[in-house]
């Protein structure tokens, strides 16, 4: 049993191609020069630093590669790449720091 | 003459965006890896990466069906992680509203974060550029980024099922989108949106069909975005 079985794979991707393009065309291409209200775009600027948080805070908290079972490992590593990353501004320092981290932690503890 | 310079803007577009392809290439491995585990074909995983070419995005989805969420659900989630790709097309689109409906369309399909960004940062630079300038140079900084997200799904997808299961390869999800989101934690509302969001998220956790990510998402977003008016109306 893969995870996708069951899924309307094609559709989704469908989906997801011709809404991620609309998204992008959106200003360029239908509404035109018009500026977004206010309000909405103070919203759309804080759609990042929102919503991936939200997708990663249960998958740290109850990885399901451990069965669900908090995993020190994973905590200190997410906690070093946010760590150099808001320090290095710099998305591959990152990503190297909580990689390394990773499997360092991983390797010494029990 | 004016075509050398065109031709130049071109070639300084590619230089500029060539860091970026040490990011998004094991991005694109991560996708290729994570989408085969999943049960994706290869010609599913590529069309994926191709026509959707948003990798975060496509991540969400693949965690989402991972998680048994509906499917309504899946696509909701992963659109509303690329809603800041809205804000891009907002800033972009005053600079080649004078171009073809079919370079808009180019334009649109390749408004990938990179991207973005380094051509707005050139605009900015350079106000002289003329409308081709301006087209050649973001296709410039596309280039690199968009071959080397095909190529490191490709990469992934071929090298999949060859990973043994206690790399705990998973763990490259949550860290590249923590990366992805660190560098922006610029001011304080920021950091409340993104703490809020992630509190909620683990608050409502228990909520079936992942509805507590989109919960967390939105309290987060209203948060930043109220302590930002809060701050302008007091200065």
């Amino acid at each position: 049993m893969s995870a996708v079985s069951g899924y309307p794979i094609w559709a989704i991707i469908a989906a997801l191609a011709v809404g991620t393009f609309l998204i992008r065309y959106s200003f360029i291409g239908l509404i035109g020069n018009r500026p977004l209200p206010p309000w909405l775009l103070r919203h759309l600027r804080y759609t990042p630093v929102a919503v991936l948080p939200a997708l990663v805070a249960p998958m740290l908290a109850w990885p399901a590669a451990t069965g669900g079972e908090t995993d020190p490992a994973r905590l200190i590593a997410a906690g070093l790449t946010v760590l150099v990353g808001w320090r290095t501004k710099s998305l591959l320092w990152a990503v190297l720091a909580g990689l390394i981290s990773f499997y360092a932690s991983m390797s010494l503890l029990p | 003459m004016a075509s050398t310079t065109a031709k130049s803007t071109y070639g300084r577009g590619f230089r500029d965006s060539l860091p970026f392809t040490l990011v998004v290439t094991p991005f694109g491995v991560i996708f290729g890896v994570i989408g085969t585990e999943a049960g994706l074909n290869l010609l599913e995983v590529m069309t994926f990466t191709v026509l959707v070419i948003a990798g975060a995005a496509q991540i969400t989805a693949l965690q989402l069906m991972d998680d048994n969420a509906p499917t309504l659900v899946v696509i909701a989630t992963a659109l509303a992680v690329n809603a800041r790709m809205a804000m891009y097309s907002a800033s972009i689109a005053p600079h080649i509203s004078a171009a073809n409906g079919w370079a808009k369309a180019a334009v649109s399909y390749l408004l990938m974060d990179q991207v973005y960004a380094a051509s707005l940062l050139r605009y900015e630079e350079n106000p002289g550029w003329s409308l081709r300038q301006k087209l050649l140079y973001l296709f410039g900084t596309a280039t690199p980024v968009a071959f080397m997200w095909y190529m490191g799904t490709l990469l992934g997808a071929l090298a999949g099922q060859a990973i043994p299961e206690d790399w705990s390869l998973d763990v490259a999800v949550p860290l590249a989108f923590l990366a992805l989101v660190a560098p922006g934690l610029r001011t304080r509302a920021h950091l409340i949106a993104a703490f809020v969001a992630l509190v909620v998220s683990l608050v409502l956790a228990w909520m079936p069909y992942s509805a507590g990510v989109v919960i967390a998402g939105l309290c987060g977003m209203a948060a930043g975005a109220e302590l930002e008016r809060r701050r302008e109306a007091t200065v």
